[in-house]
């Protein structure tokens, strides 16, 4: 998908809760209708990030594992 | 369930002061305040000192057998090593404790996992209450003011009134 964010957030290098955390920080930012990019290395982020738009009902639009163990996330402040 | 503001709300106890039992509740309340839940930590008995401005939680592997013991630096095959140390000689060696304690901070440093300190600040930040427990500064002696100043003091009640409409609830 093709979205342009707004802001980026390197998580890389963070294990679990702090790529939670700090996109929940990092949301806090942005302005309804913004998009975040959120780039990790934790390899559990994609259920992570899952649940965490379910439970704050934010849209993630995109979660994907890139090369070399790195996942990438675009998530749409809905609120 | 959801809160009348339509929030999911988690009660927690932590009653135990060691470095690895100290992880839990800051990583699940941490974890939960991001999720836009409201957090509440009781801290009672051992758990007590974790709200302790300067905090010196340690970690033994006397009576803890489940603890792997693996040295945060060398070569990878290395490092998977789980170094079998028998617990009588842990006990009766001076200053083991705080050997497993740097050893484990450190490969948890090395990982990627923040600190005690890093992930209860997460939870100052994130509006996370917690909660002193006001029998265990009496019988241990504890002062309000050894406390970090985002801390409120309570008891019992204080945290079954809360946990009462909690959708998740955990002692730790």
């Amino acid at each position: 998908m093709d979205v342009k964010a707004d802001k980026v957030l390197d998580c890389t290098g963070l294990l679990c809760p702090m790529p939670v955390v700090k996109t929940k920080k990092a949301m806090n930012d942005l302005e309804v209708g913004q998009v975040l990019e959120m780039i990790a290395t934790d390899p559990g982020s994609i259920p992570d990030m899952e649940a965490w738009a379910k439970q704050t009902q934010h849209e993630l639009l995109v979660a994907e594992e890139l090369d070399g163990g790195k996942f990438r996330f675009l998530i749409r402040k809905t609120h | 369930m959801a809160q009348e503001n339509g929030k999911r709300r988690l009660a927690m106890i932590a009653s135990k002061g060691t470095l690895d039992w100290a992880y839990p509740p800051f990583i699940l309340g941490s974890a939960a305040a991001s999720m836009d839940w409201e957090v509440a930590i009781f801290f009672t008995f051992y758990g007590l000192p974790l709200l302790k401005k300067k905090l010196d939680a340690a970690v033994s592997p006397v009576g803890n057998p489940a603890m792997p013991m693996k040295m945060p630096f060398g070569p990878k095959a290395f490092q998977k090593i789980n170094w079998p140390i028998p617990n009588l000689l842990m006990a009766n060696l001076p200053g083991f404790e705080s050997v497993a304690t740097s050893l484990m901070k450190q490969t948890f440093k090395n990982k990627g996992v923040p600190s005690i300190e890093q992930l209860r600040e997460a939870c100052v930040d994130l509006d996370v209450r917690m909660i002193g427990c006001q029998m265990t500064m009496d019988v241990f002696g504890f002062t309000k003011e050894e406390f970090i100043d985002e801390c409120e003091i309570g008891g019992a009640a204080t945290f079954l009134e809360y946990a009462a409409d909690a959708d998740v609830t955990l002692f730790i």
